[in-house]
């Protein structure tokens, strides 16, 4: 099996799909002969021509725009957001036109556009090349929400994304494009949108995270264990559908949670869990689920590492919730 | 020929030669990994100078990134430039900026946004309360060819034209926006052209000719100030290096382009225009190229020198105060970096 990081996994998935269904296009700023600034589309307009891998004028609102136009077309778009903090002039299009599209034609007209966008810090980015905006997205009833954090994930995830008749947002963690390795099967697999999955079993508590902090949990929990804390691990892999039935199942064993998240802390995709935790498994919490998250501020430039979630701040959320 | 005295004729000079030299030493610094990130204007010097020079001091300017000449033009100081380039403690965006994303209030320019454009519509919006006030302020804001590819670039001109605001876009074609040629920005013939879609006037003109660059803004500043409205200049130049440091322009452009580009470098022939006015000599071009290297480095040095903003600092500025749920995030993070170094 290669070993490929999550840019190559992606550019993969898209090979593979483009080559399968000629009704693939990919749109964006650079992806062409360039390949896409972080080279995800490398190679794809020389197999594919310019045709497919087009490269647009400098608008996101008019990449969107006429990437859900074509899937209304029957086309299958998958437009490239350099950044995701450059998604905001296409805001409209995708909060109140591609996400809404299917549910206001009553079903007549179904919108299939895969937005890929690399997303996150620690990258030295500062607050325009940062930024984790994952719950506009879940707040918008209509998108699906899809975040990976390895290769294997990436490519199963966005083959089944391009392959499935709904909007993804599909978030691409760029500070683990080149540092996540690992095996990836190098023919055809999909993954199942909106399953979860348990990186690591414990019975003292869970630690939910998704995308990067998958790594930053991982770090914490090699910690812990040193520690003599046997802590379980969830990749969440899908905000939107999300699978509450893993989450529910390892709340019930451990009684404790963590949630760590990238993101600003206030009405974050982890506000979001703890409510839905306190929905369903209420009785079985030992203490209060401690939420690890960047800070209710924009992403700053020198300061990035005490801006994001660090291994050791998850660490001290664990001994808080375990210490209650 | 614009009416610049021998005084001012050097002064350009000079400020056009301190911003290649500044880029050059920022750009090798990144190389050399002490530096994050930088945009160097390499080859558009005359468009950011003499834009700048067409200005009054008190009159707002706009930009996007490539301006820098404009700012040394206005009275930055390389050391000024260089604490933002480092993201220490002595930068006035106090770290929290990407390198080349400036903000020097004491100069009327405002702060640098990544996102493109979004600075158009800002531009008009403060030339239109300079008018609304009665000010004799104008503004100038500043873009690339890509970026008038975004909404913001109508909606902007629109308003512009529409209020009849004081206002100069000065776009800088430079054939690129990052791999991407002029050719997938538009279909028109130029840019300039545009504006006459939103009833106000484009002129064209050489952005490698600082006097012609000079002239254009002049007289569409003079314009605006006496109530004739918005102007949108096209200053055709060229990236020479790449768009960033984060670039490899070489998967995407040929060498003989940018040879021939080269050789219309904007620096040189201003020099040979000086020359011939008997105002340059090769001993005052060893004598600025000096000085200029010489405060750049010393600036590089100071800035890299200086201490790191201290992480309590994450929390100022997100309001005017610092709320309560802020307090409480500042504890926390303290208290954790507290912790992490007992661990240690
Ligand atoms: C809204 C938005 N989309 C994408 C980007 C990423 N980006 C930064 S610079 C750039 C190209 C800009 O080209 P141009 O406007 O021609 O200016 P130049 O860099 O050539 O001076 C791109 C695509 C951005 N900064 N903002």
């Amino acid at each position: 099996m290669p070993t490929m990081n999550i840019i190559q996994a992606v550019n993969d998935a898209l090979r593979i799909q483009m080559a399968q269904d000629d009704r693939v296009v990919i749109l964006g700023e650079d992806v062409g002969k360039f390949g896409g600034v972080f080279r995800a589309t490398s190679g794809l307009q020389e197999q594919f021509g310019a045709d497919r891998v087009v490269d647009c004028p400098l608008s996101e609102a008019g990449i969107m725009g006429t990437a859900i136009g074509m899937a209304l077309y029957g086309l299958r778009p998958v437009p490239e957001m350099q950044f995701a903090d450059f998604i905001y002039p296409a805001f409209d299009q995708i909060v109140n036109e591609l996400a809404k599209y299917r549910y206001r034609s009553g079903g007549q007209y179904p919108c299939p556009v895969v937005v890929r966008t690399p997303y996150g810090g620690g990258i030295k980015g500062g607050h325009y090349h940062s930024q984790s905006n994952e719950a506009y997205w879940v707040q918008t009833p209509g998108l699906k929400v899809v975040i990976p954090s390895n290769p294997y994930d990436a490519k199963g995830l966005l083959l089944a994304a391009m392959r499935q008749d709904d909007p993804v947002i599909f978030m691409e963690p760029k500070r683990m494009y080149r540092a996540a390795k690992g095996d990836v099967p190098e023919g055809d697999y999909t993954l199942e949108i909106g399953k979860a999955k348990v990186v690591k079993e414990g019975k003292d508590i869970t630690v939910l995270a998704y995308g990067s902090m998958v790594h930053t949990a991982m770090e914490a929990l090699a910690k812990a264990e040193a520690e003599g804390i046997d802590a379980e691990l969830i990749d969440l892999r899908s905000l939107v559908p999300l699978d509450i039935d893993t989450i529910i199942a390892s709340v019930e064993k451990t009684g404790r949670v963590v949630i760590v998240q990238e993101a600003p802390k206030s009405a974050g995709f982890a506000a979001e869990l703890i409510a839905l935790i306190n929905e369903h498994a209420l009785l079985s919490l030992e203490a209060p689920i401690v939420r690890v998250t960047g800070w209710d501020t924009p992403f700053p430039y020198t300061l990035d590492l005490e801006y994001l979630p660090s291994a050791d701040r998850v660490l001290q959320g664990m001994r808080k919730t375990l210490n209650f | 020929m614009p009416e610049i005295s021998d005084a001012d004729l050097k002064a350009l000079y000079r400020t056009m030669v301190m911003t290649r030299v500044f880029d050059q030493r920022m750009i090798t610094l990144q190389r050399q990994g002490r530096l994050g990130f930088y945009l160097g204007s390499l080859g558009e010097e005359a468009a950011s100078v003499g834009s700048a020079f067409a200005l009054w001091a008190e009159d707002w300017i706009f930009p996007c990134y490539r301006e820098q000449g404009a700012y040394l033009w206005r009275g930055v100081t390389v050391q000024e430039m260089a604490h933002q380039c480092y993201g220490n403690g002595l930068d006035y965006t106090k770290g929290r900026q990407m390198p080349v994303h400036y903000s020097f209030r004491h100069k009327n320019i405002v702060s640098i946004s990544s996102p493109l454009t979004v600075q158009l519509p800002q531009a008009v919006g403060a030339a239109w309360a300079a008018k609304l006030r009665k000010d004799p302020i104008i503004t100038l804001t500043y873009l690339g060819e890509g970026a008038s590819s975004q909404g913001d670039f109508h909606v902007g001109l629109n308003f512009a034209g529409v209020y009849k605001t004081p206002t100069v876009f000065f776009l800088r074609n430079n054939g690129w926006a990052i791999s991407t040629p002029r050719e997938v920005q538009t279909a028109s013939e130029n840019f300039a052209m545009k504006a006459n879609a939103y009833g106000f006037e484009g002129v064209l003109v050489d952005g490698n000719d600082l006097l012609a660059v000079i002239v254009a803004t002049k007289r569409a500043a003079d314009k605006a100030r006496s109530g004739g409205g918005p102007t949108l200049i096209e200053a055709v130049t060229y990236r020479v290096g790449g768009h960033s440091t984060s670039d490899d322009p070489s998967v995407y452009r040929k060498d003989e382009e940018v040879k021939a580009w080269e050789a219309k470098d904007p620096i040189a022939r201003f020099q040979r225009f000086l020359a011939k006015k008997g105002l340059w000599t090769p001993e005052w071009e060893l004598e600025i190229q000096e000085a200029c290297k010489a405060e750049v480095l010393a600036a590089a040095e100071a800035a890299e020198k200086a201490p790191a903003p201290a992480p309590e600092t994450i929390f100022d500025d997100v309001f005017s105060d610092i709320p309560r749920f802020l307090q409480e995030q500042r504890a926390e993070l303290m208290d954790s970096l507290q912790q992490s170094k007992e661990a240690r």
